[in-house]
């Protein structure tokens, strides 16, 4: 992808300016995943989004920075068939060397430091209710040490699939300019194999393996975190541009309203759907769905038509609504959170269509479209196995998942010993007979 | 069947970098690319299948 060789103050202050907009988008996604899982578990829920960026901002800059890497830098390339893959950085771990400054790379560096929280915190929500707290931080350390930095190096650090277009002529290379698939994808795929590997919550599947319904405690929390999430993501898709996309200062306007448009297609798609199938609105199935919005918009939201990211939020809308009913109703996928559907479902979607859209608007770019099924292939194909035999080894090493004494208290009492709301200590099931 | 299933995963994987590597035609590129991608959707099909039955049993 092109990069901007040398940076005015201007175009590096709102650089700046955007990325520090992005913990909005970390804020949000916590909050949100907190009102969708159950009150007993409230306070674990925040406490583990708060450990989990933590523990990310720490690996990430530790040893993380060193596999990702910054396009231009010195990395690790085999030649295969007399052409190079560029397969992983090869930058000292702890930043050492690095500049930071206002060049690219060190905004670079600040930009991913938060969008691997984000990628770390996606799987916390489709694991709510019975994730023990060390496994968590254990899984997060591994995502942000190994899994988001080897997969950001092929994309955002020069790496091999950043070079498909040059080397191969598929059009500009595999775009993602915002993380759909580097943040969004890995997150999501990692969560899905997070939930095959714990299995669904007590009392989900009744015995006839009907899933049983439980409502997240907090909708308001819920909406609330969509729409902080909202200001997030504008930061998140033009820091994203103007770092990984060449997209000049000028172009952000259109990522403002490219990634509106998108979200809100969506989510009033979601909002439709469930009333269509339900008899009326879900509200949580609808933020799933502003956030999947949100989630598709990143592919290559500098890139498209404000036409294109409507049609994109529409199908969103319409992808996640759906996938979220038929993973838990046929596949047997308890996802509290509808991570796996609003950022993995529709992370793959965006890329999809960033290579159906973005080749419209940028004209001249043939091939892009098998340049995103590439990079499609290569989250499926590679990071979803790769995700999952971590998560089982240490799943092997530490249990990830809580003892149903654990479960049935409650991870607040459980884990933390004190609940988030000590007023309203009452539980419905705590009065049936068991 | 598991094992099976993120074997597959793989191995459409490996069929679309091959794809990529020995391939000039876009043509025949894109077709074996879609290929890989076919036998990926298998892959997940039976990983799915397999979390399926698992959750079953345990229930």
């Amino acid at each position: 992808m092109p990069q901007s060789p040398v940076w005015s103050e201007i175009s590096a202050a709102l650089c700046v300016f955007s990325i520090l907009l992005v913990p909005l988008a970390v804020a949000g996604l916590a909050l949100t995943n907190n009102g969708l899982g159950k009150t007993r578990s409230a306070a674990h829920a925040m406490l583990a989004s708060m450990c989990v960026v933590a523990v990310a901002a720490l690996v990430y800059i530790a040893i993380g920075f060193s596999w990702e890497g910054f396009a231009g830098r010195s990395t690790h390339v085999a030649i295969i068939g007399g052409k190079p893959w560029d397969w992983i950085a090869a930058q000292p771990f702890f930043l050492r060397g690095q500049e930071l400054s206002n060049s690219p790379a060190s905004l670079a560096v600040l930009l991913q430091m938060f969008a691997v929280g984000i990628a770390a915190m996606i799987p916390l929500s489709a694991a709510a209710d019975r994730w023990r707290f060390g496994a968590i931080c254990a899984s997060s350390a591994v995502m942000s040490g190994w899994t988001y930095p080897l997969f950001a190096h092929w994309v955002w650090g020069g790496g091999w699939l950043s070079q498909v277009g040059v080397i191969y002529g598929l059009g500009r290379g595999f775009l993602d300019t915002g993380g759909a698939g580097t943040i969004h994808g890995v997150g999501g795929l990692t969560a899905l194999a997070v939930v095959w590997l714990i299995g669904p919550r007590t009392g989900k599947y009744s015995e006839d393996g009907m899933p049983v319904g439980i409502p997240g405690h907090n909708l308001v929390h819920v909406v609330f975190g969509c729409i902080l999430a909202w200001a997030g993501w504008l930061g998140l898709n033009s820091a994203g541009a103007m770092l990984f996309g060449g997209i000049p200062p000028t172009a952000l306007v259109l990522v403002g309203i490219n990634t509106t448009l998108c979200a809100a297609g969506s989510s009033l798609v979601a909002v439709i759907v469930t009333k269509i199938r339900f008899g009326r609105p879900d509200a949580s199935i609808s933020a799933n769905g502003w956030i999947g919005g949100l989630v598709a918009s990143s592919a290559a939201t500098a890139m498209i038509s404000p036409a294109a990211a409507i049609i994109i939020g529409l199908v969103t809308g319409g992808l996640v609504a759906l996938s979220v009913e038929w993973l838990e109703m046929y596949l047997r996928v308890d996802d509290p959170g509808g991570a796996v559907s609003s950022h993995a479902v529709a992370g793959l979607w965006g890329l999809l269509a960033a290579g159906m859209f973005a080749g419209i608007r940028t004209a001249g770019a043939p091939g892009q479209w098998l340049a995103q099924l590439v990079g499609i292939a290569t989250l499926v194909g590679f990071v979803l196995p790769m995700t999952y035999s971590l998560n089982w080894v240490l799943n092997r090493l530490i249990h990830y998942r809580v003892e149903s004494d654990g479960e049935r208290q409650g991870m607040d009492l459980y884990e933390l010993g004190a609940g988030a709301y000590p007023e309203f200590m009452v539980h419905s099931d705590d009065f049936i007979q068991r | 069947m598991r094992p099976i299933g993120f074997l597959l995963l793989l191995a459409g994987w490996f069929l679309v970098l091959a794809a990529l590597e020995m391939l000039n035609a876009a043509t025949s590129r894109a077709i074996f690319v879609l290929a890989g991608m076919a036998i990926e959707i298998l892959g997940l099909v039976l990983v799915f299948r397999a979390n399926l039955i698992q959750t079953e049993v345990e229930d």
